[in-house]
């Protein structure tokens, strides 16, 4: 109900809608990784998955803004299935993240670590690396987000009415024997390419 | 609902389902390739038609304040494509959020008020002075002049322009209390058919494009097939207008011709940014503003021109 609600919001105000160009929404076991530039990423990349999907697959949210205060804590756990994660690191910041892979649902990551404000994403952190070592299963698609910071920039208040897309590219894999620098990067052009076509 | 409005809705109806007989045999009789996909866009079209006449016959029998608030959402939805395929920056975020939640409530709210001095005034000259201020506080400098000239125009097409449509609701005619939905239903009616006619005459006879490379599907065929056609039926409707027949067909003419401008002028901004349609939103048309580019310049010239000449 209140995923209802708030799906509808978000079509209204910002779209949201899925272009699936190099796969198609289906349950197997996936990591979503995309650029990030709002805090509003979270919401539209899991708006754009069909019904069926969003149930089993979890948004990997910074609990030092999505744990903070009840409502947002509430859509964070309740309504998004997020994994709330330190940014800080602790013991093993991806702890959860593999408890959550352990039991076969998806994950979808921001492997920049923060929001950007520029049009490219910067450097991705080295999580998704390791995710896909040990996870060979799980198939990575890169997804671009349009429009986001021009939407909900750093600092805005309301997010302003401007429509936004999640584009999924076709699904990467870490290659045998490739170093974690040059996989990195090759993600991070992969889902640069993946908002590229139109 | 007056006799007048169940005689006009009736006939539009009755036109639609001319419309959709036409389309269903066509589609039977298509053959080639490329026929088959203009009658699948026709059929499209027509749909979506059904659903739009639904909407604006259900506004206008609820009155003033529905039809109000159905025009509000439509400039919403007009501002909403135009700025999203617009590339305006990070730092214009408070102009655009400030133009969306601000200027088109309160735009229309001045309709529902009846405060015409203001309403005339509210986007080409607060919302002109406020909007660049909000962007120059965030401190960047660069493209400023056609970031906010972009946000301006948007607003001015998308609100401002439009929401004359509905304003004619609040002019004021001799002997003509109460009917100001009729003089809006001419207008719509008049600008629609008008755009339907000159892509039909187009289809059937256009040879000869009007500006080829800004809009290849405007022919003169079409614009003077079409035009005439649809001024002759605003001349035929001028017993639901304050005006006479003659009067009716001049207004008519005026409401072909700046349409007809707002089509092209448009598809030259869309071009410039790189669309081939402004959205996705209505099936067959493409987005809102697809719909809307014609009355967002005939509705301006159609309410100045009868409140210089026939208002009180």
């Amino acid at each position: 109900m209140i995923a209802s609600v708030l799906i509808a919001v978000t079509r209204f105000i910002v779209g949201g809608h899925a272009r699936w160009q190099g796969c198609a929404p289906e349950a197997r076991q996936r990591i979503y990784f995309a650029n990030h530039s709002s805090h509003l990423d979270t919401i539209i990349l899991w708006a754009a998955l069909p019904k069926d999907l969003r149930a089993t697959t979890h948004p990997v949210a910074a609990r030092d803004y999505w744990g903070k205060g009840s409502l947002r804590r509430f859509i964070a756990l309740r309504v998004l299935n997020a994994v709330l994660v330190d940014r800080d690191g602790g013991a093993d910041p991806l702890a959860p993240l593999r408890a959550a892979l352990n039991a076969g649902d998806s994950l979808i990551l921001f492997p920049e670590g923060t929001r950007g404000t520029e049009a490219e994403p910067r450097r991705f952190k080295s999580g998704l690396h390791r995710l896909a070592a040990d996870y060979p299963a799980a198939e990575l698609v890169p997804v671009h987000l349009t429009n986001l910071a021009r939407a909900y920039p750093k600092g805005a208040i309301l997010p302003a009415p401007i429509i936004c897309t999640a584009s999924f590219g076709g699904p990467i894999a870490l290659a045998p024997g490739e170093t974690k620098p040059a996989f990195l990067e090759r993600a991070r052009k992969a889902v640069i390419a993946a908002g590229e076509v139109a | 609902m007056t006799d007048e409005m169940i005689v006009l809705l009736g006939g539009v109806f009755a036109l639609l389902l001319v419309a959709s007989c036409a389309g269903f045999v066509l589609a039977r009789r298509a053959t080639s390739e490329g026929a088959r996909a203009t009658v699948a866009n026709l059929n499209d079209r027509i749909k979506a038609w059904w659903a739009m006449v639904a909407i604006f016959a259900v506004a206008f029998l609820v009155g003033k304040e529905m039809t109000l608030v159905l025009f509000a959402l439509t400039s919403f939805f007009c501002l909403r494509e135009f700025l999203s395929i617009t590339p305006t920056r990070p730092e214009d975020h408070r102009a655009v959020a400030v133009a969306f939640y601000l200027f088109i409530p309160l735009q229309y709210w001045l309709i529902a008020d009846g405060w015409q001095t203001l309403f005339a005034i509210l986007i080409p000259v607060w919302a002109f002075l406020l909007l660049p201020v909000l962007a120059v506080l965030k401190g960047e400098t660069g493209d400023f002049l056609p970031r906010t000239a972009r946000i301006q125009w948007a607003l001015m097409l998308t609100v401002y322009c439009i929401s004359h449509a509905p304003a004619l609701l609040i002019l004021k005619f001799p002997d003509y209390a109460g009917q100001n939905f009729l003089l809006l239903f001419f207008l719509i009616t008049v600008v629609q058919l008008s755009d339907v006619l000159q892509y039909v005459f187009g289809k059937l006879f256009g040879k000869h494009p009007v500006a080829p490379r800004v809009s290849p599907s405007k022919t003169w065929e079409g614009l003077i097939g079409g035009g005439l056609a649809a001024t002759g039926v605003g001349a035929g409707l001028w017993w639901i207008t304050p005006f006479a027949p003659w009067q009716a067909g001049a207004m008519a003419l005026a409401i072909v011709l700046a349409g007809f401008c707002g089509g092209l002028v448009l598809s030259a901004v869309k071009r410039s940014l790189g669309a081939k349609d402004w959205g996705t939103m209505i099936e067959g048309h493409g987005g809102v503003l697809d719909r809307m580019d014609s009355v967002s310049f005939a509705a301006p010239v159609f309410f100045h021109l009868t409140n210089y000449f026939f208002a009180m």
